[in-house]
């Protein structure tokens, strides 16, 4: 099984007055194979730097991280990335993007043919390989971002606001996306967002982390994830219980974000 | 029409195009006053006006009139330049006896340089009483001018003039007048010799031949001019002679300039100084006295009054000429000289576009050339030595044994040492190839080969001086050291050192490709979004991949605008070196034209270099279409 275990994970960058920040302060968790979590927070809290130190761009300053029992030193095949948008390759073809990991590690152009096609029918490109990357729209784009990083098969999938800077009818669509590749592939996926509704949406587990220093305020878990599996999101959005946990962690969120403006007056 | 009402009329026209431009100014700012504007754009709509079209259309219509109006002068008016060398000859003869009336300036001659002697002798009494000579020194040297003074004085009493001087002038004044006659004379000066017609008929055209302009007459106006030209020669000389100078006069000079001579040598030690300056102004006067050039006011009115009427004459004589040469030669004429008729101010350094255009079709020709070099054609070059072009000649010495010597017989055999040296040097026989050749091409190759160079060099440094602090720290120095001066000024140093041959020159163009590719690569390659970077990582790229896949792909946007200013820059810099030093190349063309003053080479090397420039510029363009269609839309 490969669990991604956080043990007491610290995080300090140094300033040039010679103090330092605290970005993250003894995060723990155990997300296991197949989850799905979420990270919300006010900006400025760690959220990013979390989703780096796990992808291995980072090394923590303390703590211990492992992904089914392997210390995470570096990035890695195991871990696939989406990035918000402009992480594609301009100059290649949709195609040319999706295989770019397997032609890295030495795989010819002829090989991945099949493979590249089948994820680009389940994320909804087919017949769009060979067009220029720039010519896609902006969901289109993160659709390839996504069969991008999944054709690589990787043990747990970091999105760093996939869906930040799409507009409110494709983001829903990207949300129901992203359910159902969590659904039909059983990969663990971590999201980070900052929009309440999402993290609601996509998170099986939500964490809410606080800032000053960064670390783990509440966590919840939700049924959100597979009702909007079974029905439309709009409707899942519509109950209730949804409505409830939304404006509690909105008020959380905003009491946050109250508190660091306080401090700094 | 006189020449009086073409005055007035240019006149009136001229002041009322600056009633308009004045008209215009103010206008113009009170209707942007009133006018909705925006911050940014101002109003360009607004400039589609009617009266754009109009002011736009007239400048250039102005330009275009102005580049082929020689043109058509000589296509419409073959004979004009001809009859004008004639009307040339005649000003030309004319022009000293002219200056000194009132006709090229606003005063007589005579009036002016009284006016101007006057003042000169008034400025040195003044030094005179300021100085701080002896008393006695200063009051002779006061008597002096005023005896230099009387001197100028007394050549415009009308009694100066001798009776003799008189006769003179007054028989100039007859022979201008009957020279007139002959100019007014339709019969004048009668029907041309054979020998003269053929002479004017097998001479070559206007342009056609080694002078610029025939000057053989060709036509019957022509001939008038001609002849009157020879006759108002020999009336021009004769009144030069005429001095009004006499021996009495003479001798009062002589005195005069004795008297201070005796001034500058019988004073002081301390006065030496101050005396001299005086003594020599005052001999400076005396001297332009001597040249006898004064005349009392009434004595050269009847020579003054012939010439009028010959002017007149001639005006009306030149009829139809007068309007070619100011419409179909603007901004220039056509002046005779000692030898020949020549075209100045605009004909002569804007040929014209025929000319032009003849002498880049002749230039072209392989066998013509420039310089015994073609521009550009081609010639056969043995494969064996483009072969050992890339193969250097010390691999023979890597083989073992010696090259062999010559034997007590004379003849040298040979070894495998030889044949490998044969073989690295190209001394063996080959097919041939055609390889262009030639002036442009030789440019051409110097400007790509630093190209080249800057380019292979300079973009990996570049990219790793964007990835590595260390790259940057230790490389950076090293370049803006070199690159803040100008190319221009390393030429010197650099075509010392490297000769003047193709070496130096692309060195030069090296060192200015090398910097702009080095700081574009650099831009480039830090302006990779982090995103991409750490995206290639988790797909499994090694930093190589990344740099080969990821960063010089995403660098390619400024790495190809800096080859488009490389490009410029270098053509700039290598038209500039090799009209410092070389023996082929388009600067080496244009700046052996201008050693020679021949204007339509060197045009034809400013329109070959627009053309190149635009060439190299459109490619450029077409690269970046082809190759980063992404850019900008990423």
């Amino acid at each position: 099984m490969s669990d991604l275990v956080a043990s007491s994970l610290d995080m300090t960058f140094p300033m040039p007055e010679g103090e330092k920040v605290e970005a993250l302060k003894d995060i723990s968790f155990t997300l296991k194979q197949g989850e799905l979590l979420s990270v919300l927070g006010p900006s400025g809290c760690g959220k990013t730097t979390l989703l780096n130190i796990i992808a291995g761009f980072l090394l923590p300053t303390g703590g211990a991280l492992t992904l089914g029992g392997e210390p995470i030193t570096g990035p890695g095949v195991n871990r696939g990335m989406v990035f918000q948008q402009g992480a594609l390759f301009e100059w290649l073809t949709v195609s040319e993007n999706v295989d770019f990991g397997l032609r890295m590690r030495g795989a010819k152009k002829k090989e991945t043919r099949p493979k590249v096609d089948e994820w680009l029918e389940i994320v909804g490109l087919q017949g769009f390989g060979d067009t220029p990357t720039y010519q896609l729209s902006g969901g289109m784009q993160q659709r390839v971002a996504l069969a991008r990083c999944l054709i690589n098969d990787p043990d747990l999938i970091l999105m760093d606001e996939p869906l930040g800077a799409l507009d409110a009818l494709t983001r829903e669509k990207m949300q129901s996306l992203v359910l159902k590749i969590w659904k039909e592939t059983g990969k663990t996926i971590m999201i980070i967002t900052h929009s309440v509704e999402e993290a609601l949406l996509l998170g099986e587990r939500l964490f809410v982390m606080a800032p000053r220093p960064g670390r783990l305020h509440k966590e919840y878990r939700l049924p959100f994830a597979e009702w909007g599996l079974q029905q439309d999101l709009r409707e899942v959005k519509a109950r209730p219980e949804f409505a409830e946990n939304r404006d509690e962690i909105l008020s959380m969120i905003w009491n946050m974000e109250e508190e660091i403006m306080g401090g700094n007056a | 029409m006189s020449l009086e009402m073409v005055r007035l009329i240019v006149g009136a026209l001229f002041i009322l195009m600056l009633c308009a431009l004045v008209w215009s100014v103010i206008h113009g700012r009170k209707i942007a006053k009133t006018e909705v504007t925006d911050l940014v754009f101002g109003n360009p709509v607004k400039a589609l006006g009617g009266w754009y079209w109009v002011i736009t259309g007239v400048s250039s219509i102005l330009l275009l009139w102005f580049y082929f109006s020689w043109d058509a002068a000589r296509a419409f008016f073959p004979n004009a330049a001809n009859e004008m060398c004639q009307v040339a000859k005649v000003d030309s003869e004319l022009n000293a006896m002219r200056s000194t009336f009132p006709m090229q300036s606003r005063l007589l001659k005579g009036t002016s340089f009284l006016d101007r002697e006057g003042k000169l002798i008034d400025r040195t009494r003044r030094t005179i009483n300021k100085s701080d000579i002896d008393v006695g020194l200063r009051d002779r040297y006061l008597l002096a001018a005023d005896s230099v003074d009387k001197l100028l004085l007394s050549r415009v009493a009308e009694d100066s003039l001798t009776a003799e001087n008189k006769a003179a002038l007054s028989d100039i004044a007859s022979k201008i007048d009957a020279v007139t006659a002959n100019l007014a004379d339709p019969g004048f000066p009668g029907p041309a010799s054979d020998a003269e017609q053929k002479a004017g008929y097998e001479q070559p055209g206007w342009g056609e031949g080694k002078k610029e302009i025939p000057d053989i007459p060709n036509t019957a106006r022509g001939r008038k001019f001609n002849n009157v030209s020879a006759q108002v020669k020999a009336i021009s000389s004769e009144f030069a002679k005429i001095r009004n100078l006499d021996d009495g006069y003479k001798a009062d000079i002589k005195r005069t300039s004795d008297e201070l001579k005796a001034l500058q040598a019988s004073s002081s030690a301390e006065d030496a100084a101050q005396a001299k300056i005086i003594t020599k102004s005052l001999d400076k006067i005396l001297k332009r006295i001597d040249d006898g050039n004064i005349f009392p006011p009434g004595a050269l009115v009847s020579v003054e009054d012939s010439l009028k009427r010959f002017n007149a004459e001639q005006s009306k004589q030149e009829g139809s000429l007068k309007f070619i040469d100011a419409i179909a030669m603007p901004g220039g004429e056509i002046r005779a000289g000692s030898t020949a008729c020549t075209e100045q101010g605009s004909g002569r350094w804007l040929p014209k576009p025929s000319d032009t255009l003849a002498t880049l079709v002749n230039i072209s020709d392989p066998t013509v050339g420039f310089k015994a070099v073609p521009l550009l054609w081609y010639e056969w070059k043995p494969a064996s030595e483009m072969l050992a072009f890339f193969i250097p000649d010390w691999i023979a010495d890597l083989i073992p044994g010696e090259y062999p010597r010559h034997t007590s017989d004379g003849s040298i055999n040979t070894n495998l040492k030889t044949k490998v040296l044969n073989f690295a040097t190209g001394n063996y026989n080959s097919f041939s190839l055609p390889i262009p050749a030639g002036h442009l091409w030789d440019s051409i190759m110097r400007v790509l080969s630093g190209l080249f160079l800057g380019i292979v060099l300079g973009v990996p440094l570049g990219l790793f001086m964007g990835l590595s602090r260390f790259a940057k720290g230790f490389f950076d120095p090293l370049i803006e050291l070199y690159r803040p001066v100008p190319p221009l000024a390393w030429a010197p140093l650099i075509l010392t050192i490297f000769g003047i041959n193709d070496d130096g020159k692309i060195f030069l163009l090296f060192m200015v490709a090398f910097a702009i590719m080095v700081i574009s690569a650099r831009t480039g390659a830090t302006g990779t979004h982090l995103s991409k970077i750490h995206a290639a990582h988790s797909l499994g790229a090694t930093n190589r991949q990344i740099i080969r896949r990821v960063i010089l792909p995403n660098s390619l946007p400024e790495i190809l605008t800096g080859i488009r200013i490389a490009i410029g820059v270098c053509w700039g810099t290598l038209v500039a070196a090799e009209m410092l030093a070389g023996t082929t190349g388009i600067g080496f063309i244009e700046n052996v034209a201008r050693k020679q003053s021949n204007y339509e080479i060197i045009w034809v090397t400013i329109i070959l270099l627009g053309l190149l420039g635009l060439l190299f510029d459109l490619i450029m363009r077409w690269i970046i279409t082809k190759t980063i269609p992404w850019r900008g839309k990423g």
